[in-house]
Formats: C-alpha cells, structure tokens, sequence
C-alpha cells in the first residue's frame, strides 16, 4: 500500500528479498510459522472447510459431491430437530434460573466476610477442579434412583419419598442442569469475586455519607457496578448452554425418549452414530447453523448491553 | 487480595449488634453451603472408594458398617489398568502443554514485539477464531486428523498423540493472554538488550521469557488443566483404548466394572487435579479470575 501512495519512500528503500531478510523479515517470519501453521491447518482451514461442507455430500468413502442446499433442507425435515433446539433451549432456561444468580449472591457475601475468604473460594473452585467427566459418572451415581441411592437416602431424611431423576422424562433435564451448576459455579465465583475487588472504595464511602444503609448500598453501588461483568458472564453462559454435550451424552445418551437429546447430540449422531456411514454434510449444516445463529445472538446482544451500559 | 479494598458493610456498620448477628448467620450459611458442596461430593467419593459395593449401595452413607476395604484401589490401579490410563493422560497433558506454550509464545512475541508488517491482518485473523464456537471446527477437524494436508492420501493421524496436541495449540485465547502481558513489558529494557547488540532469538529466550514467568504460569494452569478434562475430541480421534486418557476410558469401562472398584478409579482420576489446586491454589484462583477480566 505504501509503495503505491508514497513513490519517494520506495526508490529510497527498496524491499528486496535480500533487504527483507536483513531487516529481520526471516528471523520474524520463523517466530510466526508455528502459529501461522497450527492455524492454518487445525483452525482456519477446518472453519472454511465446513461452510464448504454443509453444501457437500460427503462420508470420506466416495468423492464429495456439491449438493446446494440439501443438507439443510434434510436437517430441517428431521423430526428431531425440533425437539433437540427445544430440549437446548429448555437447558439454557433452567440453567440460567437455577445457575445465573446463585454464583453473583455466593461472591458478594463471600466478599463481605472478614475472615475465611481464602478457604471459602478454595471449597468454592474445589467442584471446577474436578474433571467434568468424573464429575458426570459420579453424579450419576448420587442420582441411583432405587430408595438407598445418595441423594434419595437424604431426601428420605427429610420425608420426601424417591425420585425417579435421569430415569424420568421430565426429571432428567432439571437433574443434568442441578449437575452443570455445581460444576461450573465455582469458576463464576471466582471471576465475580475478581470484579467485586476492582469496585472503587470511594463510592461506598460516597453512598455513607449520603446515609445508605447496607441494602441501599447494594442495589445502588455493588450491583450497577457489576453489571458489565454480569452482562459478559450472561452472554457466555447463554453460548456454553448452547452448546451443551458433556451431561447429556454421558448421562442418559439424549433419553429417556429424546427428552435429554441436545443439539449438539444431534450434531455427534449425524457425523458418528450414524450406521450408514458418518453424514458429514448434515452435520456441518448444523452446526454452522448453529454457529450463525449464536452470532446473532451475540451481535444482537452486545449492541443492546451496549446502550443499556452507557445510559 | 488488594488491602484497601473494602465492600458493602463498613466498620461503622459492623459496630451495630444486628449487623454482627446477620454477619455471623452470613458465615454459617457460607460454611455451611461450600463444605457440603465443594467439599461433601469429594469426601463421599474418598469414602465410598474403600467401600465394599453392597455398603454403598445399602447405606451410602454409613462409615464402614463393614470394615474398610483398601483394595478397590489396588484393582482399579492394576485390573482394569487405570494406571496405563493414568500415563496416557499425562502424557497428553504434557505434550498439550509443550505445544501450547510453542505457539502461544512465539506466536505473541511475534504480534508483540517483531511486529512484521503483516503483523495486524495476522492478529486479526488469530482473535477471530475466538468469535467461531468450537461446534463448527469438530466435524471438518476430525476429518482433517483422519486425512491430514500434504502428508499422503494414506497417513492418518488417527490414535497418534498429535491428532491432540496440535488442535489444541490452535488456542487464540492463549496468544492474546501472553500478547498483552508482552505488550506490557517496559519497552526500555527490550531497547536496551537490542542497543546491547542481542538479536531476536536472545532477546525472546533470554529476556521476556524470564520476565514473563507469571503469565506462562497461568498459561501452563490452562494448558494442563484442558488436556485433562477433554472427553469428546480425544474419543473421537483416540479409538485404540490403549492409547486412551482417563477421561475416555472411564465411562467405557463403567459397565463392565464392579461399582466400589469404579468409584475407587474415580477418586485415582481425581486425586491429581485437586492436590495439584491445593498446592498451587494461588496460581489457580488468579488464572480463574485473569480469564474473567479478559473476557470483560
């Protein structure tokens, strides 16, 4: 760009082969060849491989042939579907009722507390240490539903009869969300924390001489305070719902009846359950539906927060 | 944790006998909830792990009615050879680590420091890949692994350790950390080394690498703790089960297992990530909370 605008600038410097590796092109251009490569390879190259897909049909065992729209057109026929796309939204609901406001109440007593802090995050991050699929089989256990299971003996101390959980339609999503939320909760607490720590000490000290008392402080400092973080943390929980896989694969497989299958499931059954061979085209058509609608979602979202956060 | 901080209730406040009394129930309630919570689901595991099958499952939570039996553990380690799972796993860490680190360093020193004039489009089109859900690269990925670019039509990396590593080198997130630490760093003291006459390669290795252990440090948290948790990409392109991590095999072998032999193996594949947090917890926390601000 340079060379075209500024003639002056190239007749006294011009980039040869020989005067680009002298200024240091090569050495930089080896500093940048692992991540040029890896990316290429194992992230650029299979994203533009997937829009290219979704319009193929492909099994890796015949040579891909370009099939426009059909891919498409045979997810959205697929009963499934609809179900799936409810059963992810449903997921995301529950867990944003049960998972959203539980971490931000957890920090903010946690930051109030004079001692025992470092122990309670300890306890509190314990869960996200745990590796998530020893978190699932372990869990699944606790949720045995004969009367002696775990948690059934502990509703039994407190005279509520067993509980079917994973075992029935409608328990077994509630039970997966109750699961995720242990799981992850930990990890918000600690980030809630980190921006409880950066709120400014003169504004408490502000709100006091105006007379706040503790619930006024609250509302009117700590929360309007957190709410860039809440509004980040939303939108990430919203996209990592979305794309929920872990908990139904390995605790019901998408049963009992579907009523667990995800779309992301849907995704893993089309390109590897799949008897006839893996259907790559269907596959890759879902998940950059998937990815487009989660664009959306998130461009949408930021333009609205955004407003919301400078009003 | 910064000092003069304070929150919501003030000294002034806590001089008032019902703001002490809330605060006291404030501090049953956090015990209360955490332990039962972090800690209740990893003492029951510890406990059912040494518990003969027909104790757990009678009265799960009895303390031994039945005496204790040690060896689950030894049959998890060596019959159903947690302990050749448990290396496979290591392992995979270890090389997701090295990787990692290659290009996460390199990688920003060059968007950092180098700055090649196509540094910009460079940067630009590594942080985009964090806007692409990870959903998108699983299928064209796999079939990337099964038939890799300029390697022949018959070379597969299928249950080769790479077929790990590298996707998870391809880690924009990793990059922009160390690349705004590097772009942090004093530029007097980068100055100084070149005007010293170092050259890119001592400037990189002997001077902001060093400089930089504490980010590396958190990246290193990152890398490891990824590799040991991944389940569905290592099952996907690791089919041989000897060359399989925990995570894979443990559901796999979950049907064929008797349950206190299970749950014994369970508690080996969680024993390493929970001692590794206790003895590193600031490390830990601080990564945890880094991730946060990054992404606020």
């Amino acid at each position: 760009m340079t060379t075209t605008h500024a003639p002056a600038a190239t007749a006294r410097r011009r980039r040869t082969p020989r005067t680009w590796v002298k200024s240091g092109g090569l050495t930089a251009l080896a500093f940048a060849l692992p991540m040029i490569l890896i990316f290429t390879v194992f992230s650029w190259g299979p994203i533009v491989r997937s829009v290219v897909m979704s319009f193929q049909k492909t099994n890796l065992l015949q040579p891909a042939e370009f099939v426009g729209f059909d891919n498409f057109i045979a997810v959205l026929n697929d009963p499934l579907l609809g179900t799936a796309v409810l059963n992810t939204l449903y997921f995301a609901a529950l867990a944003l009722v049960m998972g959203f406001p539980i971490p931000i109440l957890m920090a903010v007593l946690m930051s109030e507390v004079r001692r025992g802090k470092g122990i309670y995050s300890a306890l509190a991050y314990l869960p996200v240490v745990v590796p998530p699929v020893v978190a699932v089989l372990l869990w699944k256990v606790f949720y045995d539903a004969s009367p002696n299971g775990v948690f059934n003996t502990v509703l039994g101390w407190v005279g509520i009869g067993p509980q079917p959980w994973l075992q029935s339609q409608a328990q077994a999503m509630p039970s997966l969300v109750i699961e995720a939320t242990w799981a992850a909760a930990g990890g918000s607490i600690i980030i809630y924390l980190a921006a409880l720590l950066a709120v400014p000490p003169e504004l408490y000290d502000a709100a006091e001489v105006d007379g706040a008392s503790i619930w006024r402080k609250a509302w009117h400092v700590t929360l309007p305070q957190l709410r860039g973080v809440i509004f980040v943390m939303l939108i990430l929980q919203i996209l990592a719902t979305a794309q929920i896989f872990l908990e139904p694969f390995l605790f019901t497989g998408g049963g009992p009846v579907n009523s667990t299958t995800t779309v992301l499931l849907l995704i893993y059954r089309y390109a590897f359950q799949n008897s006839l061979g893996g259907n790559y085209g269907m596959a890759t058509a879902l998940s950059v539906m998937l990815a487009i609608f989660l664009a959306l979602l998130s461009w949408i979202y930021f333009r609205l927060t955004a407003r919301w956060s400078t009003s | 944790m910064i000092e003069d901080s304070r929150g919501i209730v003030s000294e002034a406040d806590l001089r008032q006998p019902r703001v002490r009394r809330g605060m006291r129930v404030v501090h049953v309630f956090l015990s209360v909830t955490l332990v039962l919570a972090g800690l209740g689901p990893l003492l029951w595991l510890a406990k059912a792990a040494v518990t003969p099958t027909q104790d757990t499952l009678r009265e799960p939570f009895a303390l031994w009615p039945n005496g204790i039996d040690w060896a689950n553990l030894s049959t998890a380690w060596n019959d159903i050879h947690i302990d050749q799972y448990f290396f496979n796993t290591v392992v995979i860490a270890l090389g997701a680590w090295v990787f990692q680190m290659l290009v996460a360093t390199t990688g920003a020193y060059t968007l950092s420091v180098l700055q090649p004039r196509y540094h910009r489009v460079l940067g630009s089109l590594v942080l985009a890949t964090l806007f692409i859900p990870s959903v998108v690269l699983l299928v064209p990925l796999y079939l990337t692994v099964v038939s890799p670019p300029f390697l022949g039509r018959d070379y597969s990396l299928l249950n080769n350790y790479l077929a790990v590593w590298l996707p998870m080198a391809a880690n924009a997130f990793n990059i922009l950390l160390v690349k705004r630490f590097f772009d942090n760093l004093p530029r007097e003291v980068i100055e100084a080394a070149q005007t010293d006459g170092a050259g890119p390669f001592r400037l990189f290795w002997s001077i902001i690498l060093p400089m930089s252990k504490p980010i590396l440090g958190v990246v290193s948290v990152f890398a490891v703790i990824a590799a040991w948790k991944d389940f569905l990409w290592p099952l996907l392109v690791l089919p041989d089960p000897a060359v399989q991590p925990l995570s894979v095999r443990l559901p796999a072998v979950q049907s064929q297992t008797e349950l206190d032999v299970f749950l014994a193996a369970l508690a080996i594949a969680t024993i390493i990530p929970v001692v590794m947090f206790l003895l590193f917890q600031r490390v830990f926390l601080r990564s945890a909370g880094l991730g946060g601000a990054v992404k606020g």
